[in-house]
């Protein structure tokens, strides 16, 4: 065996690398109980895992490194696009690092802070798995990897009764759809007898019915992943459940890694049969963004309201995989970075408040702008780019996805979801209303953030601000767009 | 060249360190800031002027300025090869002569608000505000293309209005902001409109008129482009203040002096006229047909704007009509100019010439007027004629520079007015000498209502008691703006009027800007010379005769045979009457009342129903999210199953 094919798998085998040498600092370096500080929260992990995704870039930078290649005989594929997907994906879960640092530092989570880091870039890793997966093995072998430490990452406040029963309803449904999903991928393992992505396509076809469940039965495991109408259902209660930090990472990181594989593997695989998969978006996507945004509207709880709210981008996330068009890769993946800033940079208020105030109702925030202005408004910014208001980033990524599901020819697609932008905008509203409208007898009172915070607070709102209005992002990932 | 980015984004970082962390800086520090960006900002502009011209210079092959364009991007792609947007620098003969005009008058501006703004509240504000104005000024003439030209435009638009009302507390100002900015942003609908349109039939927004496909796409567009370009054309007019679109301008006055000075006098309201100017080569070729347009519009708010500043009582309204009949003298000078070859055969390519001439002068001696203006509001305290009188004596270095504007926009010469005008009214005479003879007419009112208001300030009734109460006096910083502006528009003057009348054959303003970019040296023709020369000491003598004296009999009984006129005149026609009937009688009630209605009744209430809708959606369907985990997984199943029957059954 050629050992040397391990290099080209460089970021998983990097963050293999941060892994152990987390795992092993969790051993030796001790954290103070009462303060909560230490090495390990939260200055090496993120140290670490920016040496990790600085030198993850290199591919793309510096000639002499391949960035086109596979290893074991084609299972393991790496593209450019996968480099920025990846990249992406390790960005966000620094800034949820610097959300979770707060939450750390609590007295009964100061012993098991490794943990955390660990399991986290362990799920991560599974995600790198699957972007780069040419296999179904080593898709579905990422996919439990990024899927079985997520629950512990749930049920992390061992105590919280709603934390456990959030990680249970998880559990259940992953393996329910899992189980489906293997059904789905066994079905096309028996119709083209094999697993390998570019060896099947040639062999799908429209009028082989067993392929078209396969397809369904994939669909839905995916799209339990990205948590779309009707796979969604375990979204709410496990947002709701979760401890903040987690759910940060659920909405935005695992979503991400879950709608890139969803489109290269419609693209490499069921090409044959994309007009029958544009059918089923088509009515998924109207489904997910409606329905999600009905409930959305009536919500109490923030953390719940911001589950709807994610299925809903979800939905827009996957208008992109229509037709499967290098514009539709190019604005997954920059709605991706687009939505994952703003939806990050909300839950770090929402984390911080937490932990400040223990408060999470939508009713809560009344007046918190009287007590603290500089967080509302960085809410207000962020929420303003969740909605897709000009000149925030949100206006951008959505713009551009919808002109590729345009050109693609989905025009009624397209206005469905533009009259639910309306709606969307109107339940995010309630929440600046709330902040800056409703009066309140006891608002939150003034509190002062930590550095973490306010590291990742300044990280996203740059991001809010400058990715749209910065025509470089966008082109950037442009060039990439066709090499799947 | 790539240096020139940083005149904009000098400027630009000074707007927001003064922006966002004004507030902790003293009135003094703010000043500094705002100044030595500018300093920064005019260095590099007279450095890339100087590096144009005379470094890199003409083209070896063509003999011609070469358009340079050091910096482009594509800042909001389309995918396809269709539309894109584009931010960039593009330095032609005429975007490097407004960098001059800006940077200088905005420089001066600076300085001489620091004595002005002394002690206002907000003093850093305004400061930020007049960086913002700047860069976006500075935006608008290097645009690569006409959508980047359309956004600073906009934001020169807001910056406008921003420091018209900065005296946010008094309503006269909230007012004239607001009036400014809904005129001009009506009149940049058009521009938009003429710009979607141009795009659509053309493909392209740059300002290079002469790719194949331009070519080509200009020959099958027809009557769409003269249609475009005449939309635009509205918008220009609203910003440049042409009847009927001026009414915004002369209550922009009630901003600060030196905004007015920069912004309402040199830069921003001949933005209209540079658009034109920058478009020129379509006009001329494709829309020759279109262009008396422009020079009638022209010639009537010439005249229109003449009449009514003979009888204003308010001295920065005489000059904001002075304003907006002067660049009406440019828009008529780039309506006669015919053919784009320049040469003295070919005497139809003057007028383009002559308008950017006149451009820069009237840009340094009206600045100078205006901030002499302020000197005199800030010595008595008011804008009303008979608060004045007599300052001869108290504000000496003010009544000289006065006096040297006043020359030179009345065209006598060896003052810079005079070359300028002299140009373009012998370009209007080799169009038609009726429109040569219109336009030498206005210019001997423009004599006679400037020295009519010279006289009023400076000599007549000195108003003794109001004099009394306070001493007026000059202050230095205010004065040496002055003095650099007058100093600019003798030497301009004197130069060219030598070299005008071949005294020897040397540079001259024709040599670096002309409609094609070739050598024109400028010769007066020497009819059009003296006669303008005549008319204009004739109306001057006339405004002497009238208004010197310590009382004023003469026009006493002007006022007395003529009340009506006199009383027209003075109310503006009643233009902003019309405009009040058109729009409240009109507008509001016939077309806005009932789409209230609709919007209120109709609009709301479907709204509404999507509102209502929606909650009872919700309501209805919250059992789906019931928490129990055996229904999630019923739901998975039942949802499968039926996208299998979907794909099955389609």
């Amino acid at each position: 065996m050629d050992y040397s094919q391990f290099l080209n798998m460089g970021q998983e085998l990097s963050l293999l690398a941060v892994i152990l040498i987390l795992f092993v600092a969790d051993l030796f370096m001790c954290t103070d109980r009462k303060s909560g500080k230490g090495v390990l929260n939260t200055p090496l992990p993120v140290i670490l895992l920016t040496v990790h995704t600085l030198l993850g870039l290199a591919p793309l930078v510096c000639p002499c490194c391949v960035a086109d290649a596979t290893a074991f005989g084609g299972m393991y594929v790496s593209s450019n696009m996968a480099i920025v997907v990846k990249t992406i994906l390790s960005i966000g879960t620094i800034i949820v690092f610097l959300t979770a640092h707060e939450w750390l530092k609590q007295p009964e989570m100061a012993n098991k802070q490794g943990e955390y880091y660990t399991l986290t870039l362990f799920t991560l890793l599974g995600m790198y798995f699957m972007v780069s997966a040419g296999h179904f093995l080593m898709f579905f072998i990422g996919l439990e990897l990024a899927s079985v430490p997520m629950t512990a990452l749930i049920a992390y406040s061992k105590r919280s009764q709603e934390s456990a029963e959030a990680a249970a309803k998880y559990i259940l449904t992953a393996l329910f759809s899992s189980g489906l999903m293997l059904y789905g991928i066994s079905l096309l393992y028996g119709t083209t007898g094999t697993l390998y992505f570019e060896q099947m396509a040639p062999q799908i076809s429209a009028t082989n019915l067993v392929q078209l469940a396969a397809l369904v039965l994939f669909i839905g495991g995916i799209g339990f992943k990205i948590s779309l109408v009707p796979f969604h259902l375990w979204t709410a209660d496990a947002y709701q459940g979760a401890p903040t930090a987690v759910t940060s990472y659920l909405s935005v990181i695992s979503k991400g890694a879950a709608a890139f594989v969803l489109f290269v593997v419609l693209y490499k695989v069921f090409a044959p049969i994309i007009d029958q998969a544009n059918l089923l978006f088509f009515w998924i996507i109207i489904f997910s963004i409606t329905l999600a945004n009905i409930f959305a509207v009536r919500q109490k709880n923030i953390k719940r309201f911001m589950a709807f709210s994610a299925i809903s981008q979800a939905g827009y996330l996957v208008l992109g995989v229509m037709g499967a068009t290098p514009q539709g890769m190019t604005a997954i993946v920059y709605y991706l970075l687009v939505y994952m800033v703003a939806n990050l940079g909300v839950f770090l208020i929402i984390s911080i408040t937490e932990q400040r105030s223990g408060k999470l109702l939508i009713s809560d925030y009344n007046g918190f702008y009287r007590t603290n202005p500089k967080l509302s408004f960085l809410m207000t910014l962020a929420l303003f780019s969740l909605a897709g208001i000009p000149p925030f980033a949100g206006f951008f990524s959505k713009f551009f996805m919808f002109m590729a599901a345009f050109k693609a020819g989905f025009v009624v697609l397209v206005l469905i979801a533009l009259v639910n932008t309306v709606i969307s905008l109107y339940y995010y509203l309630l929440i600046v209303k709330a902040m800056y409208i409703n009066p309140s007898d006891e608002p939150i009172p003034t509190f002062k953030s930590d550095g973490y915070t306010k590291l990742g607070l300044v990280l996203c709102t740059l991001g809010v601000v400058l990715i749209g209005i910065i025509s470089w992002f966008y082109s950037y990932i442009d060039q990439f767009s066709f090499g799947l | 060249m790539t240096y020139t980015l940083f005149i904009i984004l000098l400027p630009l970082i000074s707007f927001l360190v003064l922006g966002i962390a004004g507030k902790w800086f003293s009135h003094k520090t703010a000043g500094w800031i705002g100044t030595l960006a500018l300093a920064g900002v005019t260095v590099l502009s007279y450095y890339a002027a100087y590096e144009y011209f005379f470094v890199i210079g003409r083209d070896a092959v063509t003999g011609a300025f070469e358009r340079q364009v050091p910096i482009n991007f594509c800042w909001l792609p389309f995918f396809d090869q269709g539309l894109h947007f584009d931010m960039g620098i593009l330095l032609d003969p005429i975007s490097v002569m407004m960098l001059i005009v800006i940077s200088t008058v905005s420089f001066m501006v600076h300085i001489y608000s620091f004595g002005y703004m002394k002690g206002e509240k907000g003093f850093q504000r305004y400061y930020a505000f007049l960086s913002l104005f700047t860069m976006s000024m500075l935006g608008l003439v290097v645009a690569t293309n006409i959508f980047q030209m359309y956004l600073f435009w906009e934001l020169v638009g807001v910056s406008s209005y921003l420091l018209i009302g900065f005296y946010y507390t008094s309503p006269a100002a909230i007012a004239a902001s607001k009036k400014a900015f809904i005129v001009t942003r009506f009149a940049d609908l058009f521009f938009l409109i003429g710009i979607l349109i141009y795009g659509f039939y053309t493909g392209s927004f740059a300002f290079v008129f002469d790719t194949p496909e331009g070519l080509a796409s200009y020959a099958q567009a027809g009557f769409i482009l003269p249609l475009a370009l005449t939309l635009m054309f509205i918008g220009g007019a609203g910003k440049s203040a042409m009847f009927p679109l001026h009414i915004w301008l002369p209550d922009a006055m009630e901003g600060p002096t030196p905004v007015s000075a920069l912004i309402h006098a040199a830069t921003m309201v001949v933005a209209g006229v540079f658009q034109v100017a920058r478009l020129f080569p379509l006009w001329v070729t494709y829309a020759q047909d279109w262009m008396p347009i422009i020079i009638w519009v022209g010639v009537f708010t010439a005249f229109y704007a003449a009449a009514v500043a003979c009888a204003q009582s308010d001295i920065k309204r005489v000059l904001a009509f002075s304003t907006i009949s002067q660049i009406a003298f440019m828009m008529v000078a780039l309506g006669v100019c015919t053919e784009l070859q320049t040469g003295h055969e070919h005497v139809g390519s003057v007028g383009y010439m002559a308008s950017m001439f006149h451009l820069f002068t009237h840009a340094m001696f009206k600045a100078c007027l205006f901030l002499g203006a302020g000197c005199i509001i800030h010595a008595v305290h008011s804008n009303e004629m008979n608060a004045m009188g007599g300052l001869r004596k108290y504000l000496p270095l003010t009544h000289i520079t006065f006096l040297v504007s006043c020359l030179a926009i009345s065209g006598i010469p060896f003052f810079s007015g005079f070359s300028s005008k002299d140009e373009i009214i012998t370009a209007c005479m080799a169009y038609s000498p009726a429109v040569g003879y219109i336009m030498t007419g206005i210019a001997a009112m423009t004599a006679f209502y400037m020295f009519r208001l010279y006289y009023g300030i400076f000599w007549g009734t000195e108003n003794k008691e109001l004099h009394a109460a306070h001493h007026p006096h000059e202050t230095k910083v205010m004065t040496w703006p002055l003095i650099i502006l007058s100093i600019i528009t003798v030497g301009v003057g004197a130069y060219t009027t030598l070299a005008g009348f071949g005294m020897f054959d040397g540079y001259s303003f024709g040599s670096l800007i002309s409609a094609d970019g070739q050598d024109y040296r400028i010769h007066f023709d020497t009819s059009v010379a003296l006669t303008s020369t005549i008319v204009a000491i004739c109306a001057i003598g006339l405004a002497t005769w009238i208004f010197k004296g310590e009382r004023q009999p003469i026009a006493d009984k002007l006022y007395a045979t003529f009340p009506r006129l006199h009383r027209w005149a003075y109310k503006r026609f009643y233009m902003d009457e019309v405009y009040q009937f058109v729009t409240h009688k009109i507008i509001f009630a016939c077309v806005s009342k009932p789409i209230a209605w609709f919007d209120r009744h109709v609009v709301d209430g479907f709204f509404n129903f999507l509102a209502w809708g929606t909650n009872a959606t919700s309501n209805g369907i919250k059992t789906l999210q019931s928490g129990r985990v055996q229904q999630y997984a019923l739901v998975y199943l039942v949802g499968t199953i039926l996208l299998i029957a979907m794909l099955l059954i389609f």
